[in-house]
């Protein structure tokens, strides 16, 4: 087996609570490791290098979303990114833009998800007050159950957010994220909100009509989610009303 | 320091804990929960296979009822669960899975008319009924006689999660998040809320309640390897632990799932070998049939887990740079299947791997996976020392799974315990005043403070992260998949040992506020504990139940240890803790100790398991050939549940029948 690499990691660093901390990058150098991806990485520089380095990790294996940054200037996943991925090495690490920073890579993405959910009403409103649980179920087409389980695969990373321009001039504007879910509903047979509901809610410059269309969504959403072709679903819907 | 009152306090925001959230907002109390991270990011949404629920919509599952579940989930057990629970438990599966529909759960639906699907390894044809299409369809899992586990696609958690998650919002309960709950405040008699640390600003909370849900998942970061997320560390049995007074349930029962990617230890859902998928060795043999002719790859975890393990040290392993493994082929599915039932399957295989699961092999073995242990609890989820403590879903001993789980009763555990357990949470909210002793809450607040203090301004040189990897590789290399007297010994001795190092832990980040060090402090002190008492559990449990294997006691012993092994720590210097045991009573079983379908009958009997068996066959005989099933169970062993969850569930073969028998009275 061929010698080890070498991998340097060049780290934003900053503790917004820490009076006169400024931010900086700081550098640092580990061993790699076969199949070592930045979780890995990131941990061991922790356990055994500095142990004030902050980021957030939760299933470790590409499904909860919490561990979004911005990797050699690409917003991704860190905890399914190998190292192996950089030839040269050199992995430079920086927190989401366009989230509240907690200190150094992690930022709190939770806020943000939990504000848009309350904003935009991000939740069933079903068509009956029919509310037996003893009874046989309401039958939905099986194609119609796939088509939902496609556009509800959004993990909240917060990627799309970080990616877009029209986000990083214009705080309110709702993003691919809410986007997405508002069209999820849509689509859902069960829900009784109509077209003119949603227009109400996503039909201006903070909604469906605010999109610059650049699609860094479509390009960074670690799970593939089809975002232009729903944003364009959701205009031509919009535009309608 | 600042307290926050509320009726119900619920610490975890998994599904367990956001259902129990919202059974309580909806009977008008004050409801708030904490959570570590954001909710909808806990590691219910890791679940990828589904949820048991006899519906019975499909063809393999025809015929299927919730006694049919039951006898899965007790056999499954090893005869080590709670049978009461387990009714309760299977009764209400149904109403969950449909409640979540409702939710906006997009489950799986049954297509009507023929479909090719894989059984052992070959393509067969079935037939779904016209009148089934468009129900929630289900899939074959391990150990289970019908085809019971509804799922979308294989991130079955994922929208089970989303969907309670909205719901809990829609509902505006509050989730405190990235607070970390660090003690329990009681009286020895009741407990009357937690103390807790935000994780932002280092400032300390007490949240005070009129009842306190533990609901933190399981405890499976105490192994090196893991299917768990990082945040599954068994925080919320500690906090049981050092009330001194609360127990802890047959912690020593702790699950290996068979197949988890290698080397890293993430999961690969088990409805790979539900949809057909097959284990091989390093010769490309599928070895499975050999062990277990009857049930081969659909045997149950423990089972496949065990007889992987005793192929691999035969030499049949495949030889990596972290030691052998076996292959799962999902090869025979076929691109359309892997891409729409099994994507995460897929995007995990490229993503950890680099192969593509339709053209290669997965490199897999058995890892870490679940806690059967955990608060003990009664069947209302109350624990029988505190009143006012309640536990839910993996956090639990609630005991519906015994000494192993079946899967898809893990999910579905989370929801229908929730949806349970809610109940006579709400009720007792309902019931009881919301008691304040300042003193006792600046007593323990008090306490976290100085431990915090001694942290910070200590002169400790123990390094809390070299101290957890410690522990981690003592469970994994002694309290594994086979144990015996000798290596469990070694384990409680150095296991303890580090405990006692854990006193003496120094910090070399001195920040009050987001310090990921003395994060790691605060919980490698509790961690610690609850490995000491697996370990001690596992020592003393001389025989083999479910997925506790001892080698040197290979034999299911009934007449000695058809029970619950409980434990508490009712010394906080002691660096043991106390052990107890709670006899099962097989007098009161609908379903006395049998043999489970796997390899030789070895058990010994319990001396009351043939007078019951007589006595079930006499009451039998009794009601006759003409009672109904609801009749003969009501008969064997009733059961409690909240009145609203009483009614039977309706299948859609109920509506078949009733529809012929209108359209015959015409």
């Amino acid at each position: 087996m061929s010698q080890a690499r070498t991998l340097t990691f060049s780290i934003f660093r900053y503790d917004p609570q820490e009076p006169g901390d400024k931010p900086k990058m700081v550098t640092y150098s580990l061993t790699e490791a076969p199949g070592m991806t930045v979780f890995i990485a990131l941990n061991q520089l922790r356990e055994t290098q500095d142990p004030s380095l902050q980021f957030d990790f939760v299933c470790r294996a590409g499904i909860c979303g919490s561990c979004a940054m911005v990797i050699n200037g690409f917003p991704t996943l860190a905890c399914r990114t190998l190292t192996a991925n950089y030839p040269d090495g050199h992995i430079k690490l920086m927190p989401l833009p366009g989230f509240e920073l907690i200190g150094d890579l992690s930022v709190n993405t939770g806020k943000f998800m939990r504000e848009l959910s309350e904003r935009l009403a991000l939740w069933l409103h079903p068509n009956s007050a029919d509310n037996d649980i003893h009874s046989i179920e309401t039958p939905m087409s099986p194609e119609e159950a796939t088509k939902l389980y496609e556009l509800e695969r959004c993990v909240e990373c917060g990627v799309c957010v970080s990616a877009c321009a029209t986000k990083q001039m214009r705080d309110t504007f709702v993003g691919a994220v809410g986007l997405m879910k508002i069209a999820r509903f849509e689509l859902d047979s069960r829900d009784t909100r109509t077209a003119d509901d949603f227009y109400h809610v996503i039909g201006n410059q903070d909604g469906v009509f605010g999109c610059m269309t650049l699609l860094g969504c479509q390009d960074t959403c670690p799970k593939d989610l089809p975002h232009m072709k729903q944003i364009a679903y959701l205009r031509r819907k919009m535009a309608a009303v | 320091m600042k307290i926050i009152y509320t009726d119900t306090l619920v610490v975890g925001a998994g599904l367990a804990g956001l259902r129990v959230a919202i059974a309580s907002k909806e009977r008008g109390l004050d409801t708030l929960v904490l959570s570590l991270i954001p909710a909808k990011r806990s590691h219910s949404v890791a679940a990828q296979g589904g949820m048991q629920a006899s519906l019975a919509n499909t063809i393999k599952g025809a015929g299927d009822d919730e006694d049919i579940h039951f006898q899965d989930t007790v056999k499954g057990s090893d005869w080590g669960c709670d049978q009461d629970v387990a009714r309760m438990f299977a009764h209400c599966a149904p109403k969950a899975v449909r409640e979540l529909a409702q939710w906006g759960v997009p489950w799986t639906r049954v297509t009507k008319g023929d479909r090719q699907v894989i059984v052992n390894a070959e393509k067969v044809t079935i037939t779904e009924a016209e009148a089934a299409h468009g129900l929630i369809n289900a899939r074959d899992f391990g150990g289970t006689k019908k085809w019971r586990t509804c799922y979308t696609a294989d991130g079955a958690g994922h929208s089970l999660l989303y969907a309670v998650d909205n719901k809990a919002i829609s509902l505006g309960i509050p989730v405190h998040e990235r607070m970390e709950a660090l003690s329990l405040i009681h009286d020895g008699e009741r407990c009357h809320g937690v103390i807790a640390r935000c994780l932002i600003t280092g400032e300390l909370r007490a949240y005070i309640a009129k009842s306190t849900t533990i609901a933190t998942g399981g405890y499976g970061r105490i192994y090196s390897v893991s299917t768990n997320a990082v945040i599954c560390e068994g925080i919320g049995q500690a906090l049981a632990l050092d009330t001194g007074v609360a127990t802890l349930g047959n912690m020593e029962a702790v699950q290996f799932h068979p197949t988890a990617i290698v080397p890293v230890g993430i999961l690969t859902t088990e409805g790979c070998r539900g949809d057909g998928g097959v284990l091989r060795d390093k010769d490309g043999y599928r070895f499975m049939p050999d062990y277990e002719p009857e049930k081969k790859e659909l045997a149950s975890r423990d089972v496949v887990s065990r007889r992987m393990t005793e192929h691999m040290r035969k030499g049949k392993g495949v030889n990596s740079p972290y030691g052998p493994h076996l292959w799962l082929d999902i090869t025979l599915l076929g691109q359309k299947h892997i891409d729409t039932n099994l994507r995460e399957v897929k995007e995990i295989c490229e993503n950890f791997l680099g192969i593509d699961p339709v053209k290669n092999w997965i490199p897999v073995r058995p890892t870490q996976h679940y806690s059967m242990g955990g608060i003990r609890t009664k069947a209302n989820g109350e624990s029988p020392q505190l009143s006012g403590l309640f536990s839910v879903g993996e956090a639990a001993c609630w005991d519906m799974h015994g000494f192993n789980r079946l899967g898809g009763n893990s999910l579905a555990e989370t929801v229908v315990g929730g949806m349970i357990i809610g109940k006579y949470v709400a009720d007792f909210g309902e019931q009881n005043n919301l008691v304040v002793d300042t003193d006792l809450i600046a007593q323990f607040g008090k306490q976290l403070q100085t431990e915090v203090d001694q942290l910070i301004e200590g002169e400790g040189t123990e390094d809390p992260f070299k101290l957890k990897a410690a522990m981690q590789k003592i469970m994994m290399d002694y309290v594994g998949i086979f144990r015996n007297g000798p290596e469990l010994e070694l384990a409680v001795n150095q296991l303890t040992e580090l405990l006692d190092r854990s006193k003496n832990l120094g910090l070399k980040c001195k920040k009050r506020h987001a310090n990921p060090e003395l994060v790691e402090a605060l919980r490698v002190k509790r961690m610690l504990k609850v490995a000491v008492t697996v370990a001690c559990g596992a020592l003393a449990r001389t025989e083999s139940r479910g997925a506790h294997s001892r080698e040197d006691f290979p034999q299911r012993n009934d007449q000695d240890w058809l029970n619950r092994t409980l434990t508490s720590w009712p010394d906080a210097n002691s660096l043991r803790p106390e052990m107890s045991y709670e006899a099962l009573d097989v007098m009161r079983m609908e379903l006395p100790p049998g043999y489970r379908g796997y390899g030789v009958d070895n058990a010994i009997a319990h001396p009351d398991t043939q007078k019951r068996q007589q006595q079930v066959e006499a009451i039998l005989a009794e009601l006759g050939d003409d009672a109904d099933r609801y009749a003969k169970q009501a008969a064997l062993m009733p059961f409690e549940l909240p009145e609203e969850y009483q009614p039977r569930n309706q299948r859609f073969t109920d509506t078949l029948a009733k529809t012929d028998a209108e359209s015959g009275e015409k």
